[in-house]
This record gives structure tokens, C-alpha cells and sequence, in this order.
């Protein structure tokens, strides 16, 4: 188990490395770019960047003094508005960011696991083929296309939720589902071919020899083993949904970290873009990292590698 | 001896996409009490779906026992509910599958699943099982049980497995054991250890079993009985000694060829050609004709009528019939 | 017990004529009939596909937005940028039968160049991951050993980098366009082909038949052409099929963002993200084209995937 943990942490930190080294090279080579051009309208905004960036060193050192600010959670400077930091948009944004991505992997990882065992439980029953349905649906409707349906039904037209914002529970509703749709329906299939695949396997028709009651069988032998390849997924699922805040927050109007960073975006305003980004990456990356841990304490095969075990 | 099982014209289908498959086409047969019965065949032949509907464990849909009866200690099983059966599953008739390696539920313990059983249907503590499971644990030749009991299916070889899967289905005492090819996915020397267990197992708990297997070298050292099948029908049925040294059915007759043998000096091997036929529509004659070198017109056209050459011995097909005893005379006066 | 030496018949023979009772004629073919036709792989493949209603439904449903997407712009009178403001929010009618946009545009006819840009992203994307991801998952399995393992290493680091935000930091410095959202797309997506082509070339490298030309000296790359590719087809063109949704989702959503095609040309991401203050008055018809066009565009990709996988998998064949 020690072993995996340092496998996946040396791929972690790797990772890690690729995408700062790559913000890095972009910010020096790019054109338009800050510190390539070093030229800014505002003064203010040139004396931020140089003191971040360290512009009048030379490039290795401007490098490892970017990984050191990096290490030390400190993004640097914004060009737009020269008063903030990415720091103080993260710390702004990124809270609201975080709850709406919370509340959508708990409504997506409950509703897509009972839709999938229930699929997989009436195997080619009509429940099985209505709830695989919606899950293509929910996997090809963009997120973005499902929330403007959302505005234009349930706030334009039935005017039964709000359209904008996230000062309360019933403003978090719209939102939430309209990200949670796609990862739900993605968890539901998965989670429907590997429990299919389960139930065919010989531990449990030998569980069902045993004479245990089927709901036992289900939930003690047939779903630890059909939610393992679900756990898996779970970093590819977050990277969806990390990104899918950034135009749901747009369209909702929601004041998080991925409003920012869409802004920046069309103002250009690189330091914020590239500090997000790195920001990000390492949020998933670590996450992606611990998922693995999880998974790898799931599955007594990696938890207690030995080597020459029989 | 005491009749434990009696199972009397068993048919069973399965629908599918091409058709409905009738996998077992009218089976009978008993077993006694501390007996060891033999089911031969190919694969596809409808053994191990017979000791699945024994255990009622045929997916339904898909499968249905559409016809028969199968008695166990006198209560017809093809009328318990799927929840009486669980009562019957485990406790009194307990099942062994193929292949150790899948059997056994890798993200749980070998002493949970050992238990599990035990806690269902005895109600007893876990402490209780835990100790019962050590005594089986014992009695299957598990060395180190305590340390053993605590640790996960891929920490085992394949032979511990299985006898991990043995403790499992003999933990609740039952009566009767099915053994669906027990020993074809083990090495040859872990098999005759495994062949070995069953034999004390027997000796030790009275324990009746139905051992299913392709492999006529398994069953010449335990069974006390054989049945032949072919296309989902007993072909031949008789004790072990008749099989091997009187074998009728010409298909019986061809297994033994293609079993190595020792006991005959210089005996080749010979596979029998072809394949059985396709149970979407079974042949309405003997389905054994189109692979049979001593095949007759009658063969197509009409199912033999079962022979009983002894009280124990039985085999359904027309060379028992007079008249082609004089067509395999006259056969033999020109050679 | 009684002595068994005597034959007794438990029912009467007597109904059988005797003249049934010679040899058959020996058929040297009787034994060996395979009951069943033998279909070759594709063809049985077509047939199962076919059985498919869903998945056939968003074949058809595809072959006919295809030619739209050809014809659809011709067809119409309307040229995609032509802005006319005083025709603005005009809902479908005769003249304008999907209506027309905030600038006077017409509905329909960016609706069809949407769905070529759509398509060609999609197709594009799927054609780059098939030849970065067959070459480099076919020399990875094939070679096996230590450059297996590199290349393996490589993809998992690969894997761990959050896709679309590689994405969007590289059309950040690109500058956003039909070809640099193709490339940005290609830089990381081949990583799933190259796994799965792996996977296969591993599991069929040691069978017998492939063991068997290498043993009679036949050269590396014609084992691949002959005998590797055609059996590592099913698992690749399902792939191939899930990947185009997933780059016209990428298009849609970056365009979306201001990160792809840009306005006055239309994307359905494009069209979606100027329609998006038009629907709170009311100009529903403004989202619901490119929302419908786009949802159901990958829900018939999607569908169609899941068609060829069951139609494809070999261990499914009955």
C-alpha cells in the first residue's frame, strides 16, 4: 500500500510540475502577455508585476521564484483591477465555487448510483430502459444548454424558482441540477454495467447458494464491488464539474471563483488566468490523487500488496 | 439406503434472442444417502444446468423448469417459493462451483464469507460461527485457520481456495452437496488432494453428493454411481463398475476412448468427432446418430426406449433391440 | 435385485417396423453441420446493429443532419453573417422558419453552418485521436517491455492533467479559432484511444494465430496491418463514435465561453451563448434551435456508440 501511495504521489507531483512549468513558459512567450511586453497602462499594475514576477531577473530565476510563490499559495497580481490578487478573487470565489460543486457531487453520486442499481436490478424492465434514457439524455444535453432550458421553463415561463444568484437554498436548486445531470447520468451507466456484470459472477451465485436473502447479496456482495470502477471515475467526473461551474456560474449569475476566471478570460487578464488554472489543476490533481488512495484502500488487492503473496 | 433426492422427468428451457433452448429434456434420477452420484458429460450437455435447478438457482426469465419433479427427502423443490428455497440453499443442499479464483468475493474476507452462511440461518453470534468456521477450516486441511480467517481470497492459492469454497458450502451440515466440476480449473495434483477431501468429508459427515464433472478420470476414483448425459438427456446410467467395464451406450463408450487410461495397455486415445446437437431444435431421434459410428435408420427416427440391463444399469438406445443385435452379428460374420 | 443378464424392454418395441433396423448411409458431413450459418464478423455486426431501433434512429437521424449541414446553408437565402437590425427577434415564420436573432440573423440558416462546424470538429477530433492514438497505443502494446512502460508512464501523467483546462489555457494563447480548437482538442483527447488500443494489442499479441506468423518470420509492421488492426476494430470505432460528442460538447461549451468560433460566424455554442439574455424576454426560439440541434446531435452519437458496443462485442455473439 506504502508503495502505491508513493506511485501515485511521484505522478501527482509530476503532474504538478507540468502544468506550472507550462503557465510559466506561456506567460513569458505569450504575446500580449505582461511580462513579455512589460508594458502597462497602469503604473500601479507594472510595480504588482514586477514585484510578483520578479521581472528583472533572468528567466531561471523568475522560474524558481514562480514555483517558490506557487508553493507558498501566492498567485500574483490581477492587470484588470489592480487593487485585487487572484488570492483575493480565490478567496472571494472559490467558497460559493466549492458549495455549488459540493451540492452537485452529492445529488449526482446518490441519484446516479439508485438509478443504476435499479436499472441493473430490472434489467431490461421498463425501468431499466426509461431511467437509461434519461441518463443518454443527461450525458448529451450540454450543461450550459440544460440551464438556459432550466431559466426559460422554471423561472421564465412557471416563475417557480429564481433565475439568478446564490443567497439562498432555493437559488442553489437550478444550478445544481443542471450541473449534476451529466455526471449523474454518466455515474448511473457505469454504475448499471458494472453491477450487470457483477451479479453474473460465480461469488454471487455462491452467495445466493449460501441461501441469503437477496437484499444482503445486493448490498453486501454485489455493490462494493460494482461501485469500485465508479470511485474511479470520480476525478474525471470532478474535472467535468469544476469546469462546468464556469459557465454555470455565468448563466446563473452565481459570484464564484468560475465567474472570475470567465471574465478574466475575455478581459485577458493573463495572471488571473494562469493562476486559476494552476490553481485548479492542483485542486484536481491532488483530489484525482486521493481518489486513487481511496480506491486503493477499497480494493483489499492494492491495500495489502505484498510482494511474493500467494 | 434412504432415498435423498429423487428428480423425475426434469425439463428445462431457456428463452432467448434465437429461440427456446430446451437444455434439459426429461431427466430422472435418484441418489442415496451418503452416496456419491456422478453426472458425465460435455459441456453444454445440461449437467450443470440439472444441479442448478436443483438448487432453483436457473435465472428466471431466461429459464424455467417447464416440466418434472424434484423431490428432496420427500418435498417436491419445483413448488418451494425462491424464499423457502433459501431455507433449503446452504443449509441442507449447499452447491461448489468450477473455478475456485471466482467463487469467492475478493473485496471481502475469507472468515466473513465463511460465516455469513452460519449467521443467516443458525442465527448464532459471530464468535459462534467464528469458531465453527475454524473447526471447517480445520476439517478441510487450512493450516494456520486463525491468521487464515482474517485474510482476502487473492492471499489464497487456487487448491486453498476451493477448500476455503468446500468449508463454506459444509459449514451449515448439509445433507446434500453439488459439485459442478469441482476440480477442472486445478492443477492435476491439487485436484487429486481435492478429490481426496471429498472422500473424508464423506467418511466424516455422511455428507450425500451429486459431483458434476466432464472427466471421467474424477469420477473413477469416487463415484458410486454414474449417469451419462447428451443433449440435456440421461443416456446411460449405471454404478461405476458397470460404466467402466460394460459400457452400452456407443457414446459412453466413446468417452471412456478418450479418457487416458492405465489399466489398458497400448489404449489409444480417441476424441469422438463432431459436435452435439443444437438444442434450439433437438433431433426428434437419438441426438447422439450423427456422431455415431454404429448409427441405424431407426436412430433418426424414434428415441430408443431405456433398457434396463440391471436394477442399476439403464441405457437408452435401439442396439439393445434384437433385431439390430442380428445387423451387429452379421456386421461382425463379414469381417 | 434380480439377475440382470436377461434384456427387458420397459416399453413395447413392437410399433417399430423392422426395416428400420439397418445401417445408416455414412453422411462424412453429418457430424460436422454447424447448425448455424456462419456470418462473417461485420456482417453479423450490421445485423445486430439493425435490431437496434435507438441506435438506428441516430444513424438516420445523423446521415440527415449531415446533409443539412451541406445543403441546409445553400438551401437558404440568407448569407450566415448577414446582420439586419431592424428584423430583430422576427419568431419562425415562412420567411425566417427558425426565426431570427438580437442582430436580425437568420435562425436556420446558422443553425445548418452550426452543424457543419459541429460535425467537422467532431469528425476532425476523432480522426486525430484514431492515428495519435492507434500508432502510439499499437507501438506501446506491441513493443511491450520497457518502452511499454515509458510510454505508459507518460499517458498516466497525461491523464492526471485536467483536460479542458489545458484546453482553455491553450486557446488562451493561441487565439481562438476553428483549427486551434481542433488542435487543442487533439493535444490531449488521443490519451483514451492510446489505452484502449494498448489493451487490445495486449490481449491479442499472445493469441496462437498471431504467435503463428511470427514463428514463419513476418515482419513486424505487416503482423500490425493484417493481424493486429482488424481484430482491435470494434473496441476503436466505438471509441471513435464517443469522442465526436465529446469534441462537439468541447467546441460548443469553449464557444460558449468566448473561447471558440466567434460571433458574427455561428457555432451552436456560439448561438446558445448570444441567445442567453434573448430568452429571459421571451425569444425562446433564439436558444431552442441550437440547444435542440446540439442535444440531440450527441444524444444520437451517444446512442449510436452504445450500438456499435453491443453490436461489435464479440462475447456477446449468439
Amino acid at each position: 500500500m506504502l508503495g502505491y501511495i508513493l506511485k501515485r504521489f511521484a505522478v501527482m507531483v509530476v503532474t504538478l510540475w507540468i502544468i506550472i512549468t507550462l503557465t510559466f513558459v506561456l506567460m513569458v512567450t505569450l504575446p500580449g502577455s505582461p511580462l513579455n511586453e512589460e508594458r502597462t497602462t497602469n503604473e500601479t499594475v507594472q510595480a504588482n508585476l514586477e514585484a510578483h514576477y520578479n521581472l528583472d531577473e533572468p528567466y531561471y530565476i523568475q522560474y524558481l521564484l514562480y514555483i517558490k510563490s506557487i508553493v507558498t499559495f501566492d498567485f500574483g497580481p490581477s492587470i484588470k483591477q489592480p487593487t485585487e490578487t487572484v488570492n483575493d478573487l480565490l478567496g472571494r470565489g472559490f467558497p460559493i465555487s466549492f458549495e455549488l460543486g459540493m451540492a452537485t457531487i452529492i445529488v449526482a453520486v446518490i441519484s446516479g448510483i439508485i438509478l443504476g442499481i435499479f436499472a441493473a436490478l430490472k434489467h431490461n424492465g421498463i425501468i431499466d430502459y426509461l431511467a437509461m434514457t434519461i441518463a443518454v439524455l443527461g450525458i448529451s444535453i450540454p450543461n450550459f444548454v440544460l440551464a438556459t432550458l432550466l431559466i426559460q421553463t422554471l423561472a421564465v415561463y412557471w416563475n417557480i424558482l429564481p433565475a439568478a444568484t446564490w443567497s439562498s437554498p432555493v437559488h442553489m436548486i437550478m444550478p445544481t441540477i443542471a450541473l449534476a445531470t451529466g455526471p449523474m447520468a454518466i455515474i448511473a451507466r457505469l454504475t448499471r454495467s458494472t453491477m450487470l456484470e457483477v451479479l453474473t459472477q460465480d461469488y454471487i451465485k455462491m452467495a445466493r447458494a449460501k441461501g441469503l436473502k437477496p437484499w444482503k447479496i445486493i448490498i453486501k456482495h454485489a455493490l462494493k464491488n460494482a461501485l469500485m470502477p465508479v470511485v474511479t471515475i470520480m476525478g474525471t467526473l470532478l474535472a467535468g464539474i469544476l469546469t462546468g461551474t464556469f459557465v454555470i456560474e455565468q448563466i446563473f449569475g452565481i459570484p464564484g471563483m468560475g465567474k472570475y476566471f470567465v471574465e478574466s478570460i475575455n478581459q485577458r487578464d493573463y495572471p488571473v488566468i494562469m493562476g486559476t488554472t494552476v490553481f485548479y489543476s492542483a485542486f484536481l490533481i491532488v483530489m484525482l490523487f486521493l481518489v486513487d488512495i481511496a480506491y486503493g484502500f477499497l480494493d483489499p488487492r492494492i491495500k495489502l500488496h505484498t510482494k511474493g503473496g500467494d | 439406503m434412504e432415498k435423498i433426492l429423487e428428480v423425475n422427468d426434469l425439463h428445462v428451457t431457456f428463452s432467448t434472442f434465437g429461440g427456446t433452448v430446451q437444455a434439459v429434456r426429461g431427466v430422472s434420477f435418484d441418489l442415496h444417502k451418503g452416496e456419491t452420484l456422478a453426472i458425465v458429460g460435455e459441456s453444454g450437455c445440461g449437467k450443470s444446468v440439472t444441479s442448478n435447478a436443483i438448487m432453483r438457482l436457473i435465472p428466471d426469465p431466461p429459464g424455467k423448469i417447464s416440466n418434472g419433479t424434484i423431490e428432496f427427502k420427500g418435498k417436491d423443490l419445483t413448488q418451494f417459493s425462491q424464499k423457502a428455497m433459501r431455507s433449503i440453499r446452504g443449509v441442507d443442499i449447499s452447491m461448489i462451483f468450477q473455478d475456485p479464483m471466482t467463487a469467492l468475493n475478493p473485496t471481502l474476507t475469507i472468515g466473513t464469507q465463511l460465516v455469513e452462511g452460519l449467521m443467516e440461518h443458525r442465527k448464532t453470534s459471530r464468535a459462534e460461527a467464528k469458531e465453527r468456521a475454524l473447526e471447517m477450516m480445520n476439517l478441510v486441511g487450512i493450516p494456520n485457520p486463525e491468521e487464515r480467517f482474517k485474510q482476502y481470497p487473492h492471499q489464497f492459492s487456487g487448491g486453498m481456495r476451493q477448500r476455503i469454497v468446500i468449508a463454506i458450502a459444509l459449514i451449515c451440515e448439509p445433507e446434500l452437496l453439488i459439485a459442478d466440476e469441482p476440480t477442472t480449473a486445478l492443477d492435476v495434483t491439487i485436484q487429486a488432494q481435492i478429490l481426496e477431501l471429498f472422500e473424508t468429508i464423506q467418511e466424516q459427515t455422511g455428507v450425500s453428493i451429486i459431483l458434476i464433472t466432464h472427466d471421467l478420470g474424477v469420477v473413477a476414483k469416487i463415484a458410486d454411481r454414474i449417469v451419462v448425459m447428451y443433449a440435456g438427456k440421461i443416456i446411460e446410467e449405471g454404478t461405476r463398475k458397470e460404466i467402466f467395464y460394460h459400457p452400452e451406450h456407443p457414446y459412453t463408450k466413446g468417452l471412456l476412448k478418450s479418457v487416458p487410461r492405465l489399466d489398458i495397455k497400448g489404449a489409444n486415445l480417441i476424441p469422438i468427432d463432431g459436435t452435439p446437437p443444437d438444442l434450439f431444435s433437438p433431433p426428434q431421434g437419438c441426438p447422439f446418430t450423427a456422431r455415431c459410428s454404429m448409427a441405424m435408420e431407426v436412430c433418426d427416427k424414434v428415441y430408443p426406449l431405456q433398457t434396463e440391463l440391471s436394477d442399476t444399469h439403464k441405457v437408452d438406445c435401439w442396439l439393445q433391440d434384437d433385431r439390430a443385435e442380428q445387423l451387429v452379428a452379421q456386421a461382425a460374420d463379414k469381417t | 435385485m434380480t439377475s440382470s443378464d436377461q434384456t427387458k424392454f420397459v416399453h413395447s418395441p413392437a410399433d417399430i417396423p423392422d426395416d428400420w433396423f439397418k445401417w445408416k448411409d455414412k453422411d462424412p458431413e453429418a457430424a460436422e453441420t454447424v447448425s448455424r450459418p456462419s456470418l462473417s464478423y461485420w456482417k453479423d455486426a450490421w445485423k445486430r446493429l439493425k435490431k437496434n431501433k435507438l441506435a438506428m434512429a441516430g444513424l438516420v437521424f445523423l446521415v440527415i443532419l449531415g446533409i443539412l449541414a451541406v445543403i441546409g446553408p445553400i438551401l437558404s437565402p440568407y448569407v450566415v453573417t448577414d446582420q439586419n437590425r431592424p428584423d430583430q427577434f422576427l419568431p419562425p415564420s415562412i420567411d425566417h422558419w427558425f426565426g431570427t436573432d438580437s442582430l436580425g440573423r437568420d435562425v436556420f440558416t446558422r443553425t445548418w453552418y452550426g452543424a457543419r462546424i459541429s460535425l467537422f470538429v467532431g469528425l476532425m477530433a476523432a480522426l486525430i485521436d484514431f492515428f495519435v492514438g492507434v500508432i502510439y497505443g499499437g507501438v506501446s502494446g506491441y513493443k511491450g517491455g520497457r518502452t511499454d512502460s515509458l510510454m505508459m508512464r507518460i499517458i498516466e501523467i497525461l491523464y492526471g492533467l485536467p483536460y479542458l483546462l489545458v484546453v482553455i489555457l491553450l486557446l488562451v494563447v493561441m487565439g481562438p479559432s476553428l483549427t486551434t480548437i481542433i488542435i487543442a482538442l487533439s493535444v490531449t483527447g488521443w490519451v483514451g484511444m492510446a489505452r484502449i488500443v494498448r489493451g487490445q494489442v495486449l490481449q491479442i499479441k499472445n493469441f496462437e494465430f498471431v504467435l503463428a506468423s511470427k514463428s514463419f518470420g513476418t515482419r513486424t509492421p505487416r503482423i500490425i496491418r493484417k493481424n493486429l488492426l482488424p481484430n482491435t476494430m470494434g473496441p476503436i470505432i466505438v471509441q471513435m463514435t464517443l469522442t465526436v460528442p465529446n469534441a462537439i460538447f468541447a467546441e460548443a461549451f469553449l464557444s460558449f465561453l468566448g473561447l471558440g468560433i466567434q460571433s458574427p460566424y455561428a457555432s451552436w455554442g456560439v448561438m446558445a451563448n448570444d441567445a442567453l439574455g434573448a430568452i429571459l424576454s421571451g425569444y425562446w426560439w433564439t436558444l431552442f434551435f441550437p440547444a435542440f440541434f446540439i442535444s440531440f446531435t450527441m444524444f444520437a452519437f451517444n446512442v449510436l456508440g452504445d450500438g456499435l458496443q453491443d453490436a461489435l462485442d464479440p462475447k456477446l455473439r449468439k
